[in-house]
């Protein structure tokens, strides 16, 4: 009897760290992912917005078991309720596992995109490789064509397909939409609904937050290397008001279309976190309490939060 | 003193078609321009021409009336659309942001650069973090204009925000020129004075 798969990802309490030389030999350790926690569930699109520098890539790299030799990695990741192991990474990655990476550097310089969106899945799949190509808007002799002659969106819609066409279980998306046009990023996301919809997962690393909130069904929202809050994309079409963290808020009001206000100060340096909560520094509502320790994850309306003074 | 293209045609090779043609633009002195075009449209063509880095076909690029200089820092500078392919590998990040110039500390701490970023490689930071370099790195340089090919598409929010602000400020003070290359109209009807959709 086939067991039904409540999450098909889980991520418990996370952490990554990074080995520095300093001075010499001497060796420091950078901690860049703190206590993360995340389930991914079958069917849905988990979109994965906040700070440039939080870790969302990393996050990325450490399911796919892809960091460097000078990570570590603690705590424990469940792919289909069992523990993911690195050889079992290796395994999936590429089958059941997608990737769409962030750089387009990632395209291998030398050989025509056509063959290499067509990858090494046998039979080779052209027919529905150029059928995903004409959704994404690529013009048929794209195929014929060296990666360094296209331009940045026609990159990353060639980096989309190559991970459509695995057919994953998984798909983690890496910043999938810069360089495109607003109705190419439509169909794009919109291919990731359909394959979502199969039952399949999709998480979808974006700083193009209107556009997520369409298509996604949870926002998570990353700062200094762990989630300050996850929400239903609803809340953050609705706005400010049913966001429960200052942060989210705040990223909400700087967007172009919202105000376009900065708050003042900077993410901290993951060399020198603070004590208490990460965004403490820069919260216009800190108490005392705040810079002493940090807030645990509450539920809230549906999502979840670490804030003392979220409602 | 404008910074113009004036009918330039441009191609990548004699076999293919046009991606530029009888293209005409002229960006005044203190002047924030926005371009809009869909993906392919050969924007980035346009900002790798305004810049120097290629030459047209046909026609002419004229700083003032004049070619764009051949030596020392050119006063037209391109900031890349991908940061990760725009900064030397090789190089710690204090020696990429004076390759222009002097480091300036003021500009440093308004784009909100670490110290500790500084004796790091390019592979140790995110993007969002190199493109705060690239950025600097071009203000730095004391241009009078400034070419933006999509500099804050993978910059959350509030560091996008703060960027163009950064940026602005800068331009306001050296009356620089700023064209800046987008997908988002939201953003452009922010920063810039005009707008130009090359699609319509």
């Amino acid at each position: 009897m086939e067991k039904k798969i409540e999450n098909l990802l889980e991520i418990q309490d996370l952490s990554v760290s990074f080995r520095m030389y300093g001075n010499g030999l001497e060796q420091t350790e950078l901690q860049v992912i703190s206590d993360l926690s995340l389930t991914v569930r079958p069917g849905e699109i988990l979109a994965i917005a906040g700070s440039s520098g939080s870790g969302k890539s990393l996050l990325a790299l450490a399911v796919l078991g892809l960091l460097p030799d000078n990570a570590a990695v603690s705590g424990r990741l469940y792919y289909k309720g069992e523990e993911l192991t690195r050889a079992w990474q290796k395994q999936l990655r590429g089958t059941e596992i997608a990737l769409v990476p962030q750089s387009i550097a990632y395209l291998d310089p030398l050989m025509r995109v056509g063959g290499q969106a067509d990858g090494h899945l046998r039979p080779k799949m052209t027919g529905k490789r150029r059928e995903i190509f004409d959704r994404l808007g690529l013009p048929k002799q794209t195929e014929r064509l060296y990666p360094f002659q296209l331009s940045g969106g026609m990159a990353r819609r060639v980096l989309v397909s190559t991970a459509l066409l695995t057919g994953a279980d998984l798909m983690i998306a890496d910043e999938p939409t810069p360089g495109m046009g607003l109705k190419q990023a439509l169909a794009a996301l919109q291919m990731f609904r359909d394959y979502a919809s199969e039952g399949k997962a999709v998480v979808l690393i974006t700083h193009d937050i209107d556009l997520a909130v369409e298509f996604a069904d949870r926002v998570a929202v990353f700062y200094a290397g762990t989630t300050v809050e996850t929400a239903r994309a609803s809340d953050f079409k609705e706005g400010e008001e049913a966001l429960r963290h200052p942060y989210s808020r705040a990223l909400w009001n700087a967007l172009p279309q919202n105000g376009f206000h900065p708050i003042e100060g900077f993410q901290p340096y993951a060399g020198n976190l603070p004590k208490g909560c990460l965004f403490a520094p820069r919260c216009p509502y800190k108490t005392e309490e705040c810079t002493k320790t940090a807030p645990p994850v509450q539920k809230i309306r549906g999502g979840e939060v670490r804030c003392y003074y979220a409602s | 003193m404008p910074l113009e293209a004036k009918d330039i045609y441009f191609r990548y090779h004699k076999k293919q078609p046009w991606i530029l043609e009888n293209c005409n633009l002229k960006i005044d002195k203190g002047e924030h321009m926005a371009v809009l075009a869909p993906s392919g449209f050969g924007k980035t063509t346009l900002a790798m021409l305004l810049a120097g880095y290629l030459k047209p076909a046909k026609g002419r690029i004229l700083l003032d009336g004049r070619p764009l200089p051949r030596k020392g820092v050119c006063p037209v500078q391109l900031i890349f659309q991908h940061p990760e392919t725009a900064v030397n590998p090789r190089w710690r990040l204090k020696r990429v942001l004076e390759e222009s110039g002097g480091l300036r500390e003021e500009i440093r701490e308004s784009f909100g650069i670490e110290c500790a970023w500084l004796d790091r490689f390019p592979r140790e930071l995110s993007g969002g973090e190199l493109q705060r370099f690239c950025v600097a790195r071009a203000v730095m340089s004391g241009a009078d204009y400034l070419i933006c090919d999509e500099i804050s598409t993978m910059l959350d929010g509030i560091t996008q925000a703060q960027i163009w602000k950064a940026v602005l400020d800068e331009a306001e003070k050296r009356e620089m020129g700023i064209l800046a290359i987008t997908h988002n109209k939201h953003l452009a009807k922010k920063i810039a004075d005009k707008i130009i959709d090359l699609s319509e």
